[in-house]
């Protein structure tokens, strides 16, 4: 597969989205601890870690579900407090939770809308946010889709994870964190999906994508951020780090020829 | 970005064009087999039994089907709102019963002042609405132990209010007249509040945010409270909903009777109710179900009941035509839902 449009450009321009020193406990459990993560417009940061290494926690963190007990949240350079995910989306951060959250009653426009319908006076305006949502999955190139009127429920894995990530950047977001968007499709399927990723970041998102599938992340990422029982154990750009590599800062998170300062600022930019 | 050799296969119809399809689709669903097998049902039932009795088809029976009709249908109308948000109100027709009394009993204390009266009965649906809201939101009790405990309470309540016995008389005053026997247009007003009240929520479920919302709730909670839709408040207010459509029909129940009556005519209502939701296409889980399905599913029951009646079968056996009629409803919802069964996986 041949996504990459590699080598990774250095980041050009600050991070729009930086988390400094995040800490987070549930109880006695000390889940993320001093995590940093830096998030750049146009580019895919892959955020991988074994499991229970902390990165669906950290999502909700970014996403406002969890708040964290401490650390920085920056968007476009300036300090954010985000409690909530309306807080999230008000920033231009959304994200597409591992289970997708879409309701299966309702069809695909319905979905893309929820919670944000638009409405003509008191009623809703059905056209309006059918012709939007039309033109976001065109913009998107998606074309696997036959009607957007159609339940959700009767779509296939990846077409949900379609209009899961299509829902996320309708709203001019900035942001797009998707939770494993891959982890239950099969391989023409999982093409589809990584070609979307690529396309967001391509559009000028700043993307970050949680895979286990190093083939994956090494096809569509620019950056990877390596989270190790939950701490940073890396943040290196792709064309820097080999697939070993990578696998070693997982499993152990530290690597030889990055040296273990690599953890904190290390290799970072 | 290149991609090799695992472009998408172009598919024939694109998403383009779907403005044009979706009028006469939305009609489509609009009718729906759902509504199409309650439309045969209904014309089977009145036509056998119109065929066993000849009093059945008159104007005077249609009139007292009619009526009956008015007070389930309110309960049901509401009682399809609740279902849809995924949760079930088994006080309705308790609170139609405290409604009744506070009714009467307000009009007989302020010297007939029937404005007073309803006013009096509404305040009382909306707070025992927000109990039942509150209790299952903020006491994180399934509504279905919540409502079941304050039908109950609240038919406790009614009779305590009432010293067990009918209260006041209301037959003297022009309006609850007029809710009793007014006609408008050949219709009695009693239909004409179930169907300005069906039409009210139809509108709000169908063609507003907060009703999209409402199916959404019922969907996936999730997603809904991930979408930023505040499920609290919702609930409590789709409770207190109830309480308001309760207390009408506790009102309408005053009316027809001339006093306050505290169980009788609204005792055994909310079976009726959730029967109709049920029979009318919504499901128990939530996030499925309209107006116009459970308005349908109300006319059937109510063609039914009075037919059993006019050809004289016991309402014993009613109460187990009832019952079985549930069970039935429920199956072949769950059958038409492709629901699985117990322990399968998905
Ligand atoms: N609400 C919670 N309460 C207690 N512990 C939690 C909670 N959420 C997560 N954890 C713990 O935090 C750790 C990290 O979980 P998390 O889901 O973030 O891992 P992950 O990196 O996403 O793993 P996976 O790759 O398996 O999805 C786990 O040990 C988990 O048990
Ligand atoms: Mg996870």
């Amino acid at each position: 597969m041949a996504l990459s449009p590699t080598p990774a450009p250095p980041p050009a321009s600050d991070p729009v989205l930086e988390l400094r020193g995040i800490n987070k406990s549930f109880g006695a459990v000390h889940v993320l601890r001093d995590v940093d993560l830096s998030v750049y417009e146009g580019q895919v940061t892959a955020l991988v870690g074994d499991n229970g290494a902390g990165k669906s926690t950290l999502v909700k963190c970014i996403g406002g579900i969890h708040t964290a007990d401490s650390g920085e949240y920056f968007f476009d350079g300036a300090p954010v407090t985000v409690n909530s995910p309306r807080d999230a989306s008000d920033l231009g951060v959304e994200i597409v939770y591992q289970d997708l959250a879409l309701c299966d009653n309702l069809d695909i426009v319905q979905n893309m809308f929820l919670g944000r319908e638009r409405r003509r006076g008191w009623v809703l305006d059905e056209d309006s946010m059918e012709q939007i949502a039309e033109e976001t999955l065109a913009g998107l190139s998606v074309r696997t889709v036959t009607s957007i009127r159609q339940r959700v429920s009767s779509l296939s894995g990846g077409q949900r994870q379609t209009v899961a990530i299509a829902k996320a950047v309708l709203w001019n977001s900035k942001v797009v964190v998707l939770d494993e968007p891959t982890a239950a499709l099969g391989v023409s399927q999982t093409a589809q999906v990584l070609e979307l990723v690529r396309r967001l970041a391509d559009n000028g998102l700043a993307v970050v994508l949680i895979s286990h599938n190093m083939n994956d992340v090494f096809a569509v990422a620019d950056r990877i951020a390596v989270l190790y029982l939950g701490r940073t154990a890396a943040q290196v750009s792709t064309s820097e780090i080999t697939h070993s590599q990578i696998v070693e800062l997982i499993t152990s998170g530290q690597t030889e020829a990055l040296g273990p300062g690599a953890g904190r600022n290390g290799v970072n930019r | 970005m290149t991609t090799t050799t695992n472009a998408p296969p172009p598919m024939p119809a694109t998403t383009s064009g779907a403005h044009a399809r979706a009028l006469p689709r939305r009609v489509a669903t609009a009718v729906g087999a759902q509504n199409t097998s309650l439309i045969g049902a209904l014309i089977v039932v009145v036509g056998t039994f119109a065929w066993l009795d000849d009093g059945y088809l008159t104007t005077a029976n249609m009139t007292v089907i009619g009526d009956t009709v008015a007070v389930t249908g309110l309960l049901a109308v509401v009682q399809t709102v609740v279902i849809i948000c995924g949760a079930l109100d088994i006080s309705v027709g308790s609170q139609a019963g405290i409604a009744s009394v506070v009714s009467a009993m307000a009009f007989t204390s302020t010297d007939g002042n029937a404005a007073l009266g309803i006013l009096a009965a509404i305040g009382v649906g909306i707070a025992a609405g927000v109990v039942n809201g509150v209790v299952i939101v903020y006491g994180r009790v399934n509504p279905v132990i919540a409502t079941l405990a304050t039908l109950a309470a609240y038919k406790g309540v009614a009779q305590l209010l009432a010293g067990g016995r009918a209260q006041g008389y209301v037959l003297g005053d022009d309006f609850f007249i007029f809710v009793a026997r007014g006609k408008i247009l050949g219709l009695s007003v009693q239909i004409w509040t179930l169907f300005v009240v069906a039409v009210a929520v139809h509108i709000l479920l169908k063609y507003t945010d907060i009703g999209r919302n409402i199916y959404a709730i019922g969907g996936n909670d999730t997603a809904a409270r991930l979408a930023g839709i505040n499920i609290n408040k919702y609930l409590v207010a789709v409770y207190a909903l109830a309480g308001v459509v309760a207390a009408i029909a506790g009102v309408i129940l005053t009316a027809r009777t001339g006093s306050g009556q505290p169980t009788s005519g609204s005792e055994g209502l909310e079976l009726k109710a959730i029967t109709a939701a049920a029979l009318g296409g919504c499901a128990l889980k939530g996030g499925k179900g309209g107006i116009g399905g459970t308005l349908l599913a109300v006319f059937l029951l109510g063609a039914l009941e009075n037919g059993l009646n006019v050809v004289g079968v016991n309402s014993f056996w009613q109460n187990v035509a009832q019952g079985a009629l549930l069970v039935v409803a429920v199956v072949i919802q769950q059958r038409r839902n492709g629901e699985r069964a117990v322990g399968l996986p998905t």
